[in-house]
């Protein structure tokens, strides 16, 4: 399918760049709900209780189908375990980087550290690096030229999202960026939001994990065996499927260049297993607004605040039932968006970022 | 030399927790620690300008509500990305029920 050449420059160091800042969008206030001090601090309480619960959990799963995926090797028992070993290493360690960064996971704070070095290396991003785009991206969410985190570019690249799902183009551009960073790289782009003291720890860590994969590649010629690399490194490939199929939900099809969580954001409703592999990050309007709860919290949070909020999406079906057509109009219009209705108990808008002239909403 | 100014009553800010204070055009935030002690630092985060006292205080670390950046506010030490400036810390000290930040 052909698109016109895009209008929004998402480069970091473009137009769009410039024009947000100069404009006021980049590092603007942000709406947030209002809740009594009280309250927030009960939400925002930490506690290791959970997450090492979760963990061990998670930890245990991983060991399990790991070695029953290599006990079976060769035989087609092997594939349920890869299965859950796959969604275990490329997809849930999405939100543990992203909650123990957020040093929110753990109240003991080496415990964050712990699972968030291992759950980077396994989804293939530099703690360094991730850590200080996640920052621009909670400071600036989905803002053209700004944002270096938006998954879903207007018009929407169809053929990369679906690639998404098998986690070709992530792996990619995470080995590209490594061996970059591995011989002493950092991109003009990069450099727009890792301070200059931080990214020799960049640079660090890119070669240790140059180190890692190296020894699993000469391991897997050694041994003439794909084995190695089907325990780590491919994971991240064929287990990629559910961080993005939920990850594409977050912001995907919903306005850009607003400083209103409920408009660019998204907080889906979708089944235990899901949540669990997720850490609870389909509240993400919530999250977005209020990112010092933890995860464990988001559904009291949930609770408090969705008179002020959108209407949840009732499911990941249902997710997907508005953004694909969305996505499909951007390709025509890449002003199109999903306009978000609220409550009649919620606090309107700021208006102006629904005016027809300057974008054109869902009906 | 730099004049003591009244916070607030001690009684205002609850254990293990932060309060804003204005004064002068400058914002400042007022810590009450788990052991009872009371200190005062600049009000903003030195990362992104946000206001501390919206954040969570956890024993002797202050995080920042936008991007939990933490800080001792005791010493002010930045605790790492993405805060890597320290903050500002004041003298304080409490009289007849009243927190004093001597502000200079």
């Amino acid at each position: 399918m052909s698109t016109a050449p895009s209008r929004r420059d998402y480069s970091l160091i473009g137009r769009d760049a410039r024009l947000a800042v100069e404009s006021g969008l980049a590092a603007a206030q942000w709406y947030h709900t209002d809740i009594p001090r009280k309250q927030m601090k009960e939400l925002m309480q930490r506690s290791d209780g959970p997450a090492i619960r979760d963990t061990a959990i998670w930890l245990a799963a991983l060991i399990v189908s790991g070695a029953g995926a290599a006990w079976f090797w060769g035989t087609w028992w092997c594939v349920p375990f890869f299965f859950v070993y796959g969604v275990l290493y490329g997809s849930s360690t999405d939100s543990r980087w992203h909650e123990c960064g957020h040093g929110t996971a753990f109240r003991t704070q080496w415990m964050n550290d712990a699972v968030y070095q291992i759950a980077c290396f396994m989804i293939m991003r530099n703690p360094v690096t991730w850590r200080w785009s996640h920052t621009r991206h909670h400071t600036d969410t989905i803002i053209v030229g700004r944002d270096p985190e938006i998954s879903v570019m207007r018009p929407p690249d169809l053929v990369r999202l679906v690639l998404g799902f098998v986690g070709v183009t992530d792996a990619w551009h995470a080995m590209s960026d490594m061996l970059r960073n591995a011989a002493g790289n950092i991109s003009a782009a990069e450099q727009t939001f890792i301070p200059e003291p931080e990214q020799k720890k960049a640079i660090r860590i890119a070669r240790i994990w140059t180190a890692i994969y190296a020894a699993t590649i000469a391991l897997a010629l050694y041994s003439g065996s794909l084995l190695p690399l089907m325990l780590v490194g491919l994971p991240r490939l064929y287990g990629a499927w559910h961080h993005v199929m939920v990850g594409l939900l977050q912001h995907g099809g919903l306005a850009d260049n607003v400083t209103d969580h409920r408009l660019n954001s998204r907080t889906v409703y979708m089944n235990p297993i899901s949540r669990f592999i997720y850490w609870n990050m389909n509240y993400h309007v919530e999250h977005h607004m209020f990112p010092m709860v933890p995860y464990h919290a988001l559904p009291k949070l949930h609770a408090l605040i969705k008179h002020d909020l959108p209407a949840p999406t009732p499911s990941i079906l249902a997710g997907y039932r508005e953004m694909i057509p969305a996505f499909r109009r951007q390709l025509r219009n890449e002003d199109y968006f999903l306009k978000r209705e609220l409550p009649p108990t919620a606090r309107p808008y700021r208006e102006e970022f629904h005016n027809d002239t300057v974008a054109v909403a869902a009906e | 030399m730099s004049d003591w100014v009244e916070a607030c009553a001690a009684e205002d800010i609850d254990e293990e927790d932060v309060m804003r204070f204005d004064h002068g055009g400058r914002t400042f935030a007022i810590y009450r620690s788990p052991d009872d002690e009371y200190f005062a630092t600049d009000g903003l985060c030195t990362h992104e300008k946000v206001h501390l006292a919206d954040g969570l205080v956890v024993d002797d670390i202050i995080e920042c509500p936008k991007h939990n950046g933490r800080f001792n506010y005791k010493t002010g030490a930045a605790k790492g990305a993405p805060v890597c400036v320290n903050l500002r810390t004041y003298p304080v000290k409490v009289d007849a029920g009243k927190v004093l930040v001597q502000i200079g």
